[in-house]
């Protein structure tokens, strides 16, 4: 079986080590030694969508990772990446190395620290960790990849085709920017709501009945995120309006991560998310003073836990 | 002359004790809350820290026992107007009854109950220790102006005489909008902020970021009371300044942000609320105003939810 590395075992982490487990010689790479250890001895439970214990090996050693691994998926949250990318620093000598973190910016930190060929990623399925080694698969929606540098669609797809034979889903697109930033828009906008609010992502972001409707809000917002796209050249492969609209009728509530991270007082994703969409406003001349409003609350919301 | 505060909560208590203090003056204060009621009975309304008062209102949380007055005093949350002064309206039925409430709209709600309607702006402020207990924490203005033509401007400037001898220094003005625009604009554009950043008042004024959603928010207000033909009596942004510094209200928590702490509703309608409405009606745009508003909402719905 090929070789496989993941890098970060948090939710999306585990559930790829897992399923990727199935089809390929898998090596998780953990920040700490105990979690590893853990992954070797006891495997990886996945529940909810699947129910399997993976087997795989697992260092927090970056240096201790397999030299002929073909693919390394970095998996870890946007926050991490930094850190993460210095560590594999002058390891993985074959391997084509993949970003799948929310927001925009990823590859360019992770080719800062190495010439890997590089894939891009989005995924939007999403997983619930029940500790060191077990995860819930919870909602089983797709991974979409592209090339991204020294790499093409035909490596894209083999990537996607390895992932689907471990059971999740993928797909492999020739430029992934309009998925991307799809995504980026949506979750700027819902990520930012939530965290501000304190509301999952639920009904309210599409109710528009009353002028002061949250939904009238997530618009301006998601058509401020449309412009700055359509000027810097990207045409959208979903309406991030319409993915917010669908999600919110799929009738469970869903709790995004920045939300997630500001009541448990972590740094959240703002920067490569909502950062990264103003950045890019600035960039081709494009006002969004919703979507700078938005940004700099969260920062302040981050700046608050230090009282 | 009798006054009934309608709504004695810190700033109704400061006007009922202090106006109590007056040999020529009645006060009646009407409250829902019959702990403070009966403590106020009892033991009389005592203020303490920017100065040191016992009063000696008469309270009630019946509105029938209360009688006809010359003059009424709305200190209610926004979000009570319309009920307490339904309950009340009986009394003011010759009288003459001013808001020293936050936001915009409640004169017109008070409006539609009686006839004379005093538009007012209050400064100081104070929060409820205890029962019976305010705790003062600044002095300050109050500005008083007819609502509309019915209220002669004379009746206006004999509560502010009876406010001013008792010690809370008031003016009468003929539109008393500037002030009210003022203190409305400061509210609306620092204290939703806090609400939805956890910062207090010093720790947002020190974020340039911040500081310049701020100014942004100031600015859509300006336009909205300019478009109305408003003076500000000073510019919001020096208030806000001032406020920031250490020694004034550095480490104040907004009311908002107690507010929403404590999971109550917020005043935030009346506020960036009103100020969307106002500019709606005047052909002027307040998108972040709007957008403020919504996330305060959402902030609030979120607590019925899981």
């Amino acid at each position: 079986m090929r070789p496989v590395v993941v890098a970060g075992a948090g939710s999306i982490g585990s559930l790829l080590a897992a399923h990727l487990a199935r089809v390929a010689d898998v090596t998780v790479l953990t920040r700490r030694e105990e979690h590893a250890a853990a992954l070797r001895e006891r495997g990886l439970r996945v529940s909810g969508r699947g129910d399997f214990t993976a087997r795989l090996d697992a260092t927090a050693q970056a240096a201790a990772l397999p030299a002929d691994a073909e693919l390394a998926i970095l998996a870890c949250k946007s926050t991490d990446l930094e850190p993460l990318a210095a560590r594999l620093e002058g390891t993985l000598p074959r391997a084509t190395v993949m970003t799948i973190q929310n927001g925009l910016g990823a590859e360019e930190i992770v080719a800062a620290h190495g010439d890997w060929p590089l894939l891009s990623g989005v995924t939007f399925m999403s997983g619930t960790r029940h500790g060191d080694t077990h995860v819930e698969y919870v909602l089983d929606t797709a991974t979409w990849i592209g090339p991204y540098r020294r790499t093409s669609e035909a490596d894209a797809r083999r990537v996607a085709e390895l992932i689907a034979a471990g059971g999740l889903k993928a797909e492999a697109f020739p430029d992934l920017r309009p998925a991307q930033w799809s995504k980026l828009v949506f979750n700027a906008t819902v990520n930012g709501v939530a965290a501000l609010t304190g509301l999952p992502h639920d009904f309210h972001f599409a109710q528009t009945e009353e002028q002061s409707d949250l939904g009238h809000l997530v618009r301006d917002l998601v058509d401020e995120g449309k412009a700055v796209a359509a000027a810097a050249g990207v045409e959208l492969h979903d309406d991030p309006w319409e993915m917010n609209v669908l999600a919110t009728r799929r009738g469970h509530r869903h709790f995004p991560s920045m939300l997630e991270d500001v009541e448990a007082r972590r740094p959240t994703e703002v920067e490569l998310i909502n950062g990264a969409l103003v950045r890019e406003a600035e960039r081709h001349g494009v006002p969004v003073p919703l979507q700078t409003a938005l940004y700099r609350l969260v920062k302040a919301r981050e700046a608050s836990y230090s009282a | 002359m009798r006054i009934c505060v309608v709504g004695c909560g810190a700033v109704g208590s400061l006007f009922a004790a202090n106006l109590s203090l007056l040999d020529d003056v009645e006060v009646w204060a009407f409250d829902l809350d019959e702990r403070h009621v009966a403590a106020i009975n009892r033991d009389g309304l005592r203020l303490s820290g920017a100065g040191e008062v016992v009063g000696r209102p008469r309270a009630t949380s019946d509105a029938g026992e209360v009688p006809p007055c010359e003059f009424g005093i709305v200190a209610t949350k926004a979000m009570h107007t319309g009920p307490a002064i339904a309950a009340t309206a009986h009394a003011f039925a010759e009288g003459c009854v001013a808001t020293v409430q936050n936001g915009l709209g409640n004169e017109e709600t008070i409006a539609e109950h009686v006839e004379h309607v005093i538009r007012g702006t209050t400064f100081p402020a104070g929060r409820l220790l205890e029962p019976g207990h305010v705790q003062w924490d600044v002095k300050g203005d109050t500005t008083l102006g007819p609502y509309d033509e019915r209220t002669p401007l004379a009746e206006v400037e004999r509560l502010a005489d009876a406010c001013t001898r008792a010690g809370m220094p008031t003016l009468a003005v003929e539109d008393a909008r500037g002030p009210q625009w003022r203190k409305v604009i400061f509210n609306a554009s620092t204290n939703p902020i806090g609400a939805l950043t956890g910062l207090t008042h010093g720790r947002v004024c020190e974020r340039p970021d911040l500081r310049a959603l701020v100014t942004g928010l100031v600015d859509e207000g300006k336009a909205v009371a300019a478009a109305q033909g408003i003076e500000l009596d000073a510019d919001p942004e020096e208030l806000i300044d001032h406020a920031a510094r250490p020694e004034v209200a550095y480490d104040h928590k907004a009311s908002m942000l107690q507010d929403v702490e404590a999971r109550r509703p917020t005043e935030v309608d009346y506020l960036n609320g009103g100020i969307v409405r106002f500019g709606r009606e005047h052909g002027v745009a307040t998108p972040l105003n709007a957008a403020i508003q919504a996330l305060v909402k959402g902030v609030e719905a979120s607590w019925t939810q899981s």
